[in-house]
């Protein structure tokens, strides 16, 4: 099988550790070979952190080849446009979270905020299908990440991986109301 | 829920998805690891977090870390020397602090077996520099293993253990930071818990331990002789790689990530090279290397940072009298970064043009604006530099040091020009200072940073009489790496123990001004660094205030936590944007208009940033009904 890449970004203390690990496990049990690898570091104190996994038999490197992912999944709307602009291939897909946490540039008003048509105009020149998501009045910032993962999972975009896969996978990690909050926002969310 | 202290002790064989770093931990139970000890830093802080998931009376090896990566080296060395298995782990320039012990380690008889683990850093995402550590192996006669994934890690470490005990000499497990950080299924064995021997069992006939003149000499000859011994294993090892992809042309010699990522690019190839990927970077496995030398024409040196195995493979060659063309490094950027796939494309391009479609593609334009890392919301090194900033003249010097207050570097404070290591802040700026009596000198030090390595500079500073200002940023926890506890927050990684106040400590050490404030108050804190800066003595600041991020993440665990958040009055914000440009807390944000806004997503309602401004537009949480009534 050919390798599918998920390369998976936002900014540090969104979660992307939690919705990574999430996602390993989840392709781990619909039985197929996955390995993957965060960047943190210095990267936690608000700076960008990445997290790589692969899919399929003939995956060596954790590390994505760059402009080779076919799944972008972004926390963050100015880490989606980088995303899809410097990890996605083309005809890619990119799923984002849309909330945003300007950079000191653009806070300092040195740099323009990205618009959610910068992100649409360069998917719909690279034949990116996007998917924007959002929900009102969650009751946890750090929630935002199972919304996330509900749409990755209502639109089947990662081969082989069901919502029973998902499902496990967070039963690995987490336990009792934690649990239980996060799966009835990712049932909703995925349109069970 | 699946719970990693429970797996790390499990004594049936089971396969799980885990990081390179927990893999090390699995592996140093199923080794009979007695002591193992560390400072944090990145990339093996998490190392420690897969030992803290084992409930402490259940481990079966002792763990401390240690106030800095010399004294771990020194605990490590103590307890092996006494007959315990030990291991020690640090991030690569943590190898520095402890060279002056570890350079002698391979001339010692280390009776218990000793694993050196260290987490090189290639590509500098986490450290001042991207040094490569094969050097100092070298340089001390000590084997090193190189894994290249969390199962070699597994594997290495075993092999490393074992090897270090039958011979009584240290190994080092090189890992870099994508191996300590990638994650994939590992197979771990069963593991049948022995019965800890702790009966203390040094013996100075094992010696001598006492590295002195002649001594040393003789000492020195045997660790050649053990290590030529080691090399008749590195041979024989079944850890060797073989990748034969029958090409009598072309080969390569690979380890580590690297080698995966060889292997990633050669997917496409219709003539791929044959690959051998020794699983000892020190000492190198001469003949099989020669042997594979001897069956190709042609033979890359694929090997991330310098030339270690290029120089020796070389001299391997000449010395055999070898005819096969040995590609090394050809252009100074192949010493730099990461070796990740597009990195080897290029490097591999470079030699072997015809083996792919065509050179990599250009790196993508990125059209976002760039993310430096930030303090983070409530912070108060925050408060700290901007007050700071108004107490010192553009012209001022300001030296930082390792934390999370080296970020104070950027925009808007700009305070910390110059940086090098831990705890070097308080001599670089005493240096700074002679001849020089027109530009006032401030050195930032962090609290654990303090511990670790800055002592000897203030002691300097005090005995020879060296009047710069140094400013103790405390925020009682070691904070860049994930909130270790230090010689002063109270607790050790195993239990409560008795604080070591810093002013005590400071007070003992002769400095005759020291000055205390919350960095909150931020108009108190400015008015006494201007007092501290003007006398013509040594003085210390202590700005003073705990981690927000730690204290938050705890206040959220309580039961009944309320996220409080303050807010903008728009009918009083004149657009001053002090808020905004020169405190700089990232929870403020800019609209198309100039308008300044409350990201909801981050204001942990702290309130420090409502001094900062003039017209009183910033309201604490609840503060609109307050100001409404008054």
């Amino acid at each position: 099988m050919k390798a599918f890449n998920i390369y998976l970004t936002g900014v540090g203390g969104q979660g992307i550790g939690l919705i990574s690990e999430i996602v390993l496990r989840a392709v781990d049990h619909s039985g197929q070979r996955v390995k993957s690898v965060d960047t943190h570091g210095l990267a936690q104190r608000g700076g960008i952190v990445v997290s790589q996994i692969r899919l399929g038999d003939l995956v060596h490197s954790p590390l994505i080849p760059a402009g080779r992912a076919d799944l972008a999944i972004s926390l963050e709307r100015h880490e989606a446009l980088r995303a899809a602009a410097t990890a996605l291939r083309e005809g890619g897909c990119l799923v984002y979270y849309d909330t945003v946490w300007q950079p000191l540039t653009v806070r300092l008003g040195d740099a323009a905020a990205v618009t959610i048509r910068d992100i649409d105009h360069l998917c719909r020149k690279q034949g990116i299908r996007v998917i924007p998501v959002f929900h009102p009045d969650l009751p946890d910032i750090r929630m935002q990440n199972m919304v996330v993962l509900g749409a990755i999972a209502g639109n089947g975009l990662i081969p082989g991986v069901g919502l029973d896969h998902y499902r496990s996978a967070m039963g690995d990690l987490m336990s009792g109301t934690m649990l239980e909050r996060n799966r009835a926002l990712f049932d909703q969310r995925a349109g069970k | 829920m699946k719970k990693m202290g429970e797996m790390l002790l499990r004594r049936k064989a089971f396969s799980e998805i885990v990081m390179g770093n927990t893999a090390l931990v699995r592996a140093m139970v199923e080794a009979g690891t007695r002591v193992v000890s560390s400072y944090p830093g990145s990339p093996t802080p998490e190392i420690a977090a897969a030992i803290q998931s084992i409930p402490k009376a259940d481990r079966p090896f002792y763990f401390e870390f240690s106030t800095n990566e010399k004294v771990a080296t020194e605990l490590a060395y103590g307890a092996a020397v006494n007959g315990h298995l030990s291991t020690v782990f640090f991030k690569s320039v943590g190898l520095n602090v402890a060279a002056d012990t570890f350079v002698q380690l391979g001339l010692m008889n280390i009776i218990g077996g000793m694993v050196v683990v260290l987490g090189d850093d290639p590509g500098a995402n986490s450290s001042q520099n991207e040094q490569d550590n094969r050097h100092y192996a070298q340089m001390s006669y000590m084997p090193v293993l190189e894994p290249a994934d969390p199962g070699e890690v597994y594997r290495f470490y075993l092999e490393a253990a074992r090897l270090s005990l039958r011979h009584g000499m240290p190994v080092i497990l090189r890992l870099t930071t994508h191996v300590c950080h990638a994650k994939e299924k590992v197979a771990f064995k069963k593991w049948q818990p022995a019965k800890p021997d702790n009966s203390p069992r040094f013996d100075p006939a094992n010696g001598p331990y006492i590295p002195l003149t002649t001594l040393a000499i003789e000492k020195k000859r045997i660790a050649l002789a053990r290590l030529e011994v080691v090399r008749g294993h590195a041979e024989r090892t079944e850890l060797n790689r073989t990748v034969d992809h029958g090409n009598p042309q072309r080969g390569v010699i690979a380890m580590g990530l690297p080698f995966l990522s060889l292997m990633e690019i050669l997917e496409d190839t219709p003539t791929p090279p044959d690959i051998l990927k020794p699983a000892f970077v020190h000492p190198l496995p001469k003949d099989r290397i020669a042997r594979f030398l001897s069956s190709h024409k042609e033979v890359k040196i694929l090997e991330e940072l310098d030339d270690v195995l290029e120089t020796q493979i070389k001299a391997l060659a000449f010395e055999r009298k070898l005819s096969v063309t040995i590609v090394g490094k050809t252009q100074s950027e192949d010493w730099i970064g990461e070796y990740t796939p597009e990195k080897v494309h290029q490097v591999l391009y470079s030699c072997w043009p015809d083996l792919f479609e065509g050179p990599p593609s250009a790196q993508a334009v990125d059209p976002a604006p760039a993310r430096p890392a930030q303090m983070c919301p409530g912070c108060g090194h925050r408060s700290a530099f901007y007050a700071i900033k108004q107490a010192l003249a553009p012209t001022d010097i300001t030296v930082a040091d390792i934390g999370c207050h080296t970020l104070g570097f950027m925009p808007p404070y700009e305070m910390g020009q110059l940086l090098m290591c831990m705890g070097a802040s308080t001599a670089m700026g005493s240096g700074l200072r002679l001849f020089n009596t027109r530009r006032k000198v401030v050195a930032f030090m962090g609290d654990s940073t303090f511990f670790h390595a800055a002592l000897p500079g203030v002691v300097n500073a005090v005995f020879n009489a060296h009047p710069i200002t140094l400013i103790l940023m405390e925020n009682g926890t070691t904070a860049m790496t994930g909130h270790q506890d230090h010689a002063a927050s109270g607790r050790n990684f195993n239990e409560v123990t008795d604080k070591i106040p810093v002013r005590q400590v400071l007070e003992g050490l002769g400095v005759k001004h020291i000055f205390e404030v919350d960095t909150y108050q931020q108009a108190r804190l400015k008015d006494l660094v201007i007092q501290a800066t003007a006398m013509d003595e040594f003085s210390v600041v202590i700005a003073r205030h705990p981690c927000m991020l730690k204290f938050t993440r705890e206040q959220r665990r309580k039961s009944g936590y309320r996220q409080q958040q303050v807010q903008i009055d728009q009918d009083h914000c004149e657009h001053v944007h002090a808020c905004i440009e020169r405190f700089g807390c990232p929870t403020f944000s800019r609209d198309a208009k100039g308008g300044v806004s409350i990201n909801t997503d981050l204001c942990i309602g702290d309130g420090s940033c409502i001094q900062t401004c003039p017209t009183r537009a910033i309201l604490p949480a609840g503060g609109k009904k307050k100001r409404g009534a008054a």
